[in-house]
């Protein structure tokens, strides 16, 4: 360790050179933190060839405590360790002494490195050289640095930026990368959009392009409702069975993309609204159970009976002009088919009483929007081709 | 007189508070007016009963300790909040149902609670243990009593308060929407008064020293208070839409607006996360290892390219978006140039244990210290090349960006962090150790483990994200969509919860090892006398 005498705060280092006299400054106190030795820990440190009085290396401070025992450890396996160790380290001892030589060369002394002399509350400092591969490594990025910056755009100047010698951007490189796709696309998407929709399905080439296509769109923009495998969920048509809403023919698929279902903003929408037959108080809750109970007969689910023929009477009245005299509904409407055991609302395609019941309090009725103006009529070609073969199409 | 001058201070402050509240024009800006209110109307009481009696002068030889026992209490505590903040909202990300949308409202969403942890674990719980170590290692190391007499308490209160006015903020709606700096103008406005003052603080502690030299802990400590203001006030300047609302108007808009904000994002992680607690490495590691630091050039080199070459870094987070490439070119060429001035504060730790490696068999707390600088390590070469702009183009908005955040705020900041709370318990409260090692090790490998299930799921996960997300087919369409890749986390997610869950438990465990040690032991020495150096 440095010599705790060799500088003398009190004689004024160059940082010394603060208010005079009659600073307030904490005084140094007489007398070092540490107490005083016992006997046996004077022993101890004795054993150990260290000061028993230097508060750094005492037994006596309890922040040393660590490395007492460690060194206790270490003598009382001295002698274990010594006859286990390879030839080469016989000699050296091992742990002992403060401070271990950090530099070692082939044919040289081992180099004890010097402290810079500083010391904080007992952190001192060595003061070795940077670490050659560290100095080396750091200049190796700063001159790759200067390189990617001369090779790509990177400096600002007063108009626009440098180009860089190889002129490549990032943008530039994603432009090119749609640009080589959409050419090697172009041909086929120009046959999808001239030829007859119920054509395609005759055309191989058609219909593999369209298949990878329409499902690309599919995923990116209908799989937040439809789901990503097409089965809808609560109020969210399943688009891979037979019961469609608005019709299932590729035709129908793509007039409903094209125009949405009561999409605010398209004027050729698919239009029409189930009446809020609670909320607007044109049937009364008991009327609403029984036709309720109807509605269960219709798809042969258990049902009251005695409601139920209460309620065909209700039906009659209020429902068959959308949804038929028979409950099959009317796609021209997009009025469902009650008979059938597909539901758009309730859990997992099953309904029960109760969703029913809020069905014809509510009148509830979603929204689709109109992708004319977001997708190009190919991808629209594409999609109705893609979901028209799901299993469902007709 | 002067107390007389607080009473009237706090008294119009409490009332301007109250004014404030009862004009509010959101629910936000009332809870925070309340609360700024509630605790002038505390301090008042405070003040007005500590009046009377004798003042005695604080001995000026003794350290200001008082201030860095309540930051450790405070550390520890807003640790366990954030962490636990932390585990749920990644249960959220794999549970959604856990958002508990119909029942609470809406304020235990994700969207609300991912700032209260980000802010929690980084400003409360980095922040308190940031501004306590830096107040006691400038006492130690300049062997002087804190500059400005109980202007360190004020700090120490102001930023707590500062804590809570943003954590509410957020559950209420209040926020800039920017990251890492959501809190909204008035509450800006608060921590750069509280910012100054611990400026003051750390400034006068410095000038007033005893010993020669400025030890290098300081140098980056106060890299970090200086930055810190910069970037703090440039990043929130913002015309309030009204005195009496939450709500302001960024001054930056577009592309500015975002390149501001990543110059600010990023180098808070540069000057706050990594600068600060380089300072708080560079005293506790000699300290515990009891070994000389290994290279005074070493740390002069690094930390003047640390700080020069951090601050250019920024743009790295904004490959592939609206802002020019020369932008994206610089910040990337610099954050590569980056990784050799931060290895060298992993040098300076790692080789400091040279001579004392052994060490590591006893003493787990020196462990931890060793794995918070090898994780700095990993995370310092993963930046730089997680900024090369095609890796970006693999890695950006993936899980990997969080698990490369996790791997340094849980392995550097975290474990660096711990270390120091063990090293100073027991001497801030002056007893003869911790009251268990055994406990110790349990919190390095909870912590570890934590960790390692952490980050590793979240490289999984996130290059599989990014590559799931820029696969096409040979017509040039995606292969995937984006709810495939989400599916496709989800065992990842369970397993970022899990160690989410170990690095708690470990931080319970600390507490109760802390707890235990000043409560459970008598108190036997007394560490507060200032003592140069030679």
């Amino acid at each position: 360790m440095a010599d705790p005498t060799s500088d003398d705060p009190a004689a004024g280092g160059p940082g010394a050179d603060g208010p005079g006299a009659g600073d307030p400054r904490p005084a140094a106190p007489a007398a070092a933190p540490t107490a005083t030795p016992t006997a046996r820990e004077a022993e101890v440190a004795e054993n150990m060839g260290v000061s028993a009085t230097d508060p750094h290396t005492s037994p006596a401070n309890p922040e040393n405590r660590i490395s007492v025992g460690r060194r206790a450890a270490d003598a009382e396996n001295a002698e274990q360790i010594l006859q286990n160790a390879p030839e080469a380290i016989i000699g050296v001892r091992p742990g002992h002494g403060a401070r271990k030589p950090v530099r070692r060369k082939p044919g040289k002394q081992p180099v004890e490195v010097a402290s810079t002399g500083h010391s904080w509350d007992g952190i001192e400092e060595y003061d070795n050289p940077l670490p050659r591969w560290w100095l080396w490594t750091f200049y190796a990025t700063i001159i790759w640095a200067i390189g990617y910056v001369i090779a790509f755009p990177a400096i600002p100047l007063v108009t626009k930026a440098t180009e860089g010698l190889l002129g490549r951007t990032t943008r530039n490189e994603v432009a090119a990368d749609i640009q080589r796709f959409d050419a090697a696309n172009a041909p086929i998407q120009a046959r999808l959009t001239s030829v007859d929709l119920a054509a395609i399905k005759d055309d191989p080439e058609l219909m593999n392009y369209a298949g990878n296509a329409g499902a690309a769109v599919f995923r990116t923009w209908c799989a937040q409702c439809h789901g990503s495998g097409a089965a809808g969920a609560s109020g969210y048509p399943n688009l891979l069975d037979n019961d469609w809403l608005w019709g299932g023919t590729i035709e129908d698929i793509h007039t409903t993309l094209l125009h949405g279902i009561r999409s605010p903003d398209d004027p050729d929408t698919r239009y029409s609204e189930m009446p809020r037959f609670g909320l607007d108080e044109l049937l009364d809750d008991a009327q609403i159970r029984q036709v309720t109970q109807y509605v269960l007969s219709l798809s042969g689910q258990p049902h009251d009976a005695a409601a139920a023929g209460a309620g065909a009477t209700v039906f009659a009245e209020q429902c068959t002009a959308c949804h038929l005299e028979d409950g099959t509904g009317d796609r021209a409407q997009g009025a469902p088919d009650l008979t059938d055991a597909v539901w758009l609302y309730g859990r997992d395609g099953q309904a029960d009483a109760a969703t029913i019941q809020r069905i014809v309090h509510d009148g509830p009725f979603g929204v689709m929007p109109a992708w004319s103006d977001r997708l190009s009529e190919a991808d629209i070609r594409a999609v109705a081709s893609y979901v028209h073969g799901l299993g469902g199409g007709e | 007189m002067w107390d007389t001058f607080k009473l009237i201070a706090l008294g119009v402050v409490a009332v301007f508070a109250a004014i404030a509240a009862n004009y509010a024009r959101d629910l936000a800006y009332m809870v925070n007016a309340l609360t700024v209110m509630l605790a002038a109307g505390l301090t008042f009481m405070w003040v007005l009963r500590n009046m009377e009696g004798e003042r005695v002068a604080a001995p000026a030889n003794e350290y200001l300790d008082g201030v860095v026992r309540a930051g450790v209490i405070a550390t520890a505590g807003w640790g366990v909040v954030g962490f636990l903040v932390g585990v749920i909202i990644a249960a959220q990300l794999a549970w959604p149902v856990l958002n508990f949308s119909d029942a609470a409202q809406g304020y235990l969403n994700f969207g609300k609670l991912r700032p209260l942890h980000t802010s929690a674990v980084i400003f409360a719980f980095g922040g308190n243990a940031l501004i306590a170590t830096s107040f006691y290692v400038v006492q130690r190391s300049c062997a002087t009593r804190l500059w400005g007499g109980n202007l360190a308490w004020f700090v120490f209160w102001g930023y707590n308060l500062f804590i809570v006015l943003a954590a509410s903020g957020y559950i209420l709606g209040a926020t800039h929407s920017k990251e890492y700096a959501e809190p909204e103008w008035h509450v800006d406005l608060w921590l750069t008064i509280v910012w100054v003052a611990y400026l003051a603080v750390y400034l006068g502690t410095i000038m007033r020293r005893r010993e020669p030299h400025i030890y290098v802990a300081n140098w980056f400590y106060l890299s970090f208070i200086v930055t810190i203001a910069m970037l703090h006030i440039i990043n929130n300047l913002a015309v309030p839409v009204s005195v009496f609302g939450s709500k302001s108007v960024q001054l930056f808009g577009g592309v500015q607006d975002a390149m501001t904000q990543w110059w600010y994002g990023h180098n808070a992680v540069g000057f706050f996360l990594t600068a600060g607690f380089l300072g708080m490495m560079y005293y506790f590691i000699p300290k515990q290892a009891e070994r000389p630091v290994y290279s005074y050039k070493l740390s002069i080199i690094h930390f003047w390219a640390l700080i020069f070459m951090y601050i250019w870094a920024g743009p790295h987070h904004l490959h592939y978006t609206a802002l020019p490439e020369w932008a994206a070119t610089l910040g990337m060429v610099f954050s590569i140039m980056l990784w050799m001035p931060s290895w060298g504060g992993m040098i300076n730790g790692l080789m400091t244990l040279s001579g004392a490696w052994d060490k590591l068999r006893t003493d787990p707390i020196l462990r931890m210290m060793v794995v918070a600088v090898g994780f700095y390590g990993m995370a310092t070469f993963e930046g730089p090349m997680m900024s090369i702009k095609a890796v970006n183009s693999l890695s950006h908005y993936t899980d990997w960006t969080i698990g490369h955040v996790h791997s340094g705020a849980l392995g550097w900041n975290g474990m660096i962090t711990f270390g120091a709370l063990y090293y100073l318990t027991p001497r801030l409260w002056g007893r003869e150790r911790l009251y268990s090692l055994p406990a110790v090790s349990w919190h390095f490998w909870l912590a570890t483990i934590g960790l390692v299930l952490y980050a590793s799921s979240m490289w999984v996960s996130g290059i599989m994200e990014g590559l799931m997300w820029r696969e096409v087919d040979s017509q040039g369409f995606l292969v995937n969509a984006f709810a495939d890749t989400v599916i496709a986390k989800y065992p990842m997610l369970i397993v970022r919860t899990l160690g989410g869950v170990f690095f708690l438990a470990g931080g319970v465990v600390m507490c109760w090892n802390l707890w235990a040690t000043v409560a459970r032991q008598p108190r036997v020495a007394d560490t507060r006398v200032a003592v140069p150096a030679e």
